[in-house]
């Protein structure tokens, strides 16, 4: 859902020191330090920390950085008390910042105007909401939204979302979740009576739906890409 | 005096709405409201028939619509009430001739001098029958107990929510009434035909009445006598419950149970 697009999460990160790099010796010493833990630095994602580098700083520099890390299966993610010079550079170089309560560093040069509206409340995820019975011939699409129907559908209808469908009364017409191609979208129904139901694609038809189903409150959901209808 | 449009509608052909619009506007006339009947169905006239007035029709809908006879030409006085009044269609035009405009002025002419306004509107969902539904402020929804004709209304229903003009300027939505025709309690019994519940469940919009299937309604049609006008047929006083019901009354429903035999009947084998 919609709700869960942004998630926090905590993980471990290399920080390796931006004066090391200019170290002759730096390379040998990574190499012999991830020969003793390979898993522990495959792929691992590294910091580079610029405290008292100020001279490091050009986006050329960063693009080096990041290729000595590569070959040795590191990869660079961002850096660390950058100064404003260095975020700037960074940010090109398409690094996040670290710094604890630094600034993003911007990701082009290009800046975006500030926004003169004011910031409004916070977004909900998006839902349609129908309170009228659907009527046999009538389409409903809620594009990039869940759907939520307080009436009946009828036979002969056709209610469409991109995200979950619920319907809060018989669903005797069509239903089709996850228009868009989401796998993870879900027909929620207080009576199943429907034509068709589908979910991303795939499809069953009245006669396919479990008999031993139709006429309850059921869930519906893809599970192995096939659609499975399950009691409330 | 303002008068009210009540279309009679149902989508699906020969489930009665001719009837119905002849019975109902009989039942609100005989109840002492000034009441005139349209003929909606253009190339399919009926009504006249239905009415008992095919004989006298000289001027039609459509000649008052293309300005060719004014109103009282075309309008005809019924017979056996005094409040009824019915305004025919032309056999040989077709529904293009219905031009919304024209319609539009002739039934605002018609509420000045009217209670009420029944048009009876063709079958299907073209412009016939969108132009019938369009100026409604009531619609008495016709259907059959079966399962094509409950489906026909149900799309007739969305109709009247999105393309009636109410819909089109915001006011107050189309009152929606139902009317189930041809019910046979026998039928319905042996599981040939919907229940009265199940349609209500499906549509879910007011019942406004049931009318039992009943020989008294092909005797009504063919002698063009509304069938109100038979005091002794179930399906005239089904009819008039119904209108009874459209202008407020509660009244219990009727004629749900299949008749019962009587005793002579039983002895005397099958009538």
């Amino acid at each position: 859902m919609a709700g869960n697009l942004v998630q926090g999460a905590v993980f471990t990160v290399i920080v390796v020191r931006a004066g090391m790099l200019r170290d002759p010796a730096f390379e040998f010493e990574l190499a012999e330090q991830i020969r003793r833990s390979p898993r522990f630095f495959l792929n691992a994602p590294v910091v580079l920390d610029l405290k008292d580098t100020a001279e490091f700083g050009r986006e050329a520099e960063f693009a080096e950085a990041r290729e000595i890390l590569h070959r040795h299966t590191l990869t660079l993610i961002g850096v660390q008390n950058a100064t404003p010079a260095q975020l700037e550079a960074a940010g090109s170089a398409g690094l996040a910042s670290f710094a604890p309560n630094a600034p993003q560093p911007s990701r082009r040069p290009v800046r975006e105007p500030a926004s003169k509206t004011p910031p409004g409340p916070a977004a909900a995820a998006k839902t349609r909401l129908v309170t009228q019975p659907v009527r046999s011939g009538t389409q409903i699409y809620a594009r990039g939204a869940d759907l939520v129907v307080t009436a009946a559908v009828s036979p002969g209808a056709e209610i469409i979302a991109d995200g979950n469908i619920h319907v809060y009364g018989a669903l005797r017409g069509r239903a089709l979740a996850g228009a868009g191609g989401d796998v993870d979208a879900r027909i929620f129904c207080s009576r199943l009576e429907a034509e068709l139901v589908s979910i991303a694609g795939r499809y069953l038809v009245s006669e396919q739906l479990p008999p031993e189903q139709q006429g309850f409150p059921v869930q519906i959901a893809l599970v192995d890409e096939r659609l499975t209808v399950t009691r409330n | 005096m303002a008068g009210k449009v009540i279309v009679l509608t149902s989508g699906k052909g020969g489930v009665g709405k001719t009837t119905s619009a002849a019975a109902i506007a009989a039942g609100l006339a005989l109840r002492g409201h000034r009441t005139v009947v349209i003929d909606f169905d253009v190339g399919l006239r009926n009504l006249d028939l239905i009415m008992g007035c095919e004989r006298r029709v000289v001027f039609d809908f459509i000649n008052v619509i293309n300005g060719d006879a004014k109103l009282n030409q075309a309008l005809i006085k019924d017979k056996r009430n005094d409040s009824l009044f019915i305004f025919p269609t032309s056999q040989t035009r077709d529904k293009d001739a219905l031009k919304r405009d024209g319609v539009e002025r002739v039934l605002e002419e018609l509420k000045d001098s009217f209670d009420y306004i029944v048009c009876d509107s063709p079958a299907g969902i073209e412009h016939g029958a969108l132009t019938a539904m369009y100026f409604a402020d009531s619609a008495i929804i016709v259907t059959n107990p079966e399962v094509s004709s409950v489906r026909d209304s149900d799309r007739i229903i969305g109709l009247l929510a999105s393309k009636s003009r109410r819909a089109e300027f915001n006011l107050e939505p189309v009152a929606v009434h139902l009317l189930l025709a041809r019910y046979s309690p026998e039928r319905v019994r042996k599981g040939e035909m919907l229940t009265v519940e199940d349609v209500k469940e499906i549509l879910s919009i007011p019942l406004l009445g049931v009318i039992p299937e009943s020989e008294s309604v092909l005797r009504a049609s063919n002698t063009g006598t509304p069938v109100v006008f038979d005091e002794e047929s179930p399906a005239g006083r089904a009819y008039h419950d119904a209108v009874a019901r459209f202008l407020g009354e509660q009244r219990e429903l009727r004629f749900l149970q299949p008749e019962r035999r009587s005793f002579f009947r039983a002895l005397f084998g099958r009538a």
